[in-house]
């Protein structure tokens, strides 16, 4: 039977009563949420807080999804179930619907938060490839106010983060610039499985131009974006110039052999999935009003 | 510490170890054993219950989690001897040979049925997808499930209801 080393547990009430709570039990406290991630990692004894302080009775405050003309807001108690369903959200980002689609499953959806799931810090996890693709600025609240991290120094190495002992994710806010569409493209094994490897692509046009592409790889090793610029930025949309950006996807990256494939299987899906997601991303640019979509 | 919470319409509070798992309480401590306990990963979904009416697998959440919420259990699809359709499909479609998986299922089943009524096989095996059975090749259960969509509305979702579940 596997269950959690001995704890206590702390229900926070509010944001404010979360950051008391972990400002008066420092670094042995760990906050969760919905613990899909953090649980199982306690049961099997590589996390052993000693203080769990719960802030799911903080939806009201933080389960927002807010689309507005030129930011996305996400709340980190925004759970995928939420993410997947929301239809304002998939018209400006359907790369969130895409990746959605295929976390884990429907039911531990209705629970995994994307505060969570970025705060966790798995190096497999989809949803930090999404926010690096989208260029994402993480809040982070103190009992001193809000600083704002980029995606690009939110993750410190695996499961690290710059969130401090006593400090919350409390939104992650996507700029939406006009031009654009995204798409993620993932291969797992079945059901549930954590990626083999995924690919996340934003990408923007102006007159049939390339102006800017974002290229962001899961599970195989590199952190942030992949630099795809010399591949497709000024150039019209061509699958010559989706296979320049795949090979530059798959040279960046640096995978391990193990049991969900080898080294070499997962560089080629570095390289073929960033193609059709580019693909993608570009036929939805190229198909959505201009103007009015990013 | 301890703990209340409403399960399957009553209210119950008891001391707890904050470690406890939702699965142990409702099993050991409530002796709701209806409640499978399986991978202990949260791959098998055999533990599945509602929590506030969102299927939850229950070796994943702490008891505690679940204080002053609603917990529904597989026990709670009969009521006054009248099984919900979704427990009557399994029994017409031949949907459980071992019935290690047949609450999780049920439970998932019953959820779908009350968001999408007339699902499509596709949507019944996204919605079982994170739930794993060893027997059946799943389409029994697949099937179990259509059985019950067209036997219209099945268990009321609030306990204030009187009208079960009816199969036709």
């Amino acid at each position: 039977m596997q269950v959690p080393a001995p704890f206590e547990y702390e229900r926070a009430e509010s944001v404010q009563h979360t950051l008391a709570l972990l400002e008066r039990l420092g670094d042995d406290a760990r906050v969760v949420a919905g613990g899909h991630s953090l649980l199982p990692m306690m049961k099997l004894r590589l996390a052993t807080p000693e203080y769990l302080v719960d802030i799911n009775d903080l939806r009201g405050e933080l389960g927002y999804v807010v689309v507005a003309e030129d930011m996305v807001r996400i709340g980190a108690l925004a759970r995928h179930a939420d993410l997947l369903g929301d239809e304002a959200l998939a018209a400006v980002f359907p790369i969130f619907r895409d990746a959605e689609r295929l976390i884990a499953d429907p039911v531990v959806r209705n629970w995994g938060t994307l505060g969570g799931s970025l705060c966790q810090a798995d190096p497999s996890e989809d949803l930090t490839t999404v926010c690096d693709a989208l260029d994402a600025e993480c809040v982070i609240t103190g009992s001193g106010g809000e600083r704002v991290v980029p995606m690009a120094e939110f993750h410190q190495g695996p499961y690290e983060t710059a969130v401090g002992d006593a400090e919350l994710l409390t939104e992650v806010r996507f700029p939406v610039r006009p031009g654009g569409s995204s798409a993620y493209q993932k291969v797992k094994r079945r059901a549930g499985d954590w990626p083999v490897a995924a690919s996340a692509v934003a990408v923007w046009l102006d007159g049939g131009t390339i102006t800017d592409a974002r290229v962001a790889l899961t599970a195989v090793g590199v952190e942030g974006t992949v630099d795809v610029d010399e591949a497709l930025v000024g150039r019209p949309p061509s699958e010559e110039a989706f296979a320049a950006a795949g090979a530059l996807a798959s040279a960046a990256s640096d995978p391990v052999t193990d049991a969900r494939g080898s080294a070499d299987y997962k560089r080629h899906l570095a390289g073929e999935l960033t193609v059709r997601a580019l693909r993608t991303a570009v036929e939805r640019a190229l198909t959505s009003t201009p103007t009015s979509t990013p | 510490m301890q703990v209340t919470m409403t399960v399957n319409g009553t209210e119950v509070t008891e001391d707890i170890e904050p470690r406890t798992l939702l699965v142990h309480f409702l099993r050991d401590t409530l002796g709701l054993t209806g409640t499978h306990w399986g991978c202990d990963t949260s791959n098998c979904g055999v533990c599945v219950v509602w929590v506030d009416e969102q299927p939850v697998k229950s070796c994943t959440m702490l008891a505690a989690m679940a204080g002053g919420k609603a917990v529904r259990t597989v026990e709670d699809l009969e009521r006054d001897g009248v099984l919900d359709s979704v427990q009557q499909g399994f029994m017409e479609c031949h949907g459980l040979q071992c019935g290690y998986c047949t609450p999780g299922m049920m439970m998932t089943g019953r959820w779908l049925l009350d968001h999408n009524p007339d699902p499509t096989e596709q949507e019944i095996r996204e919605a079982i997808s994170g739930q794993i059975c060893r027997c059946t090749g799943y389409s029994t259960i697949v099937r179990s499930i259509r059985w019950a969509a067209t036997q219209g509305q099945g268990s009321p979702v609030t306990h204030t209801t009187e009208t079960a579940g009816t199969p036709s």
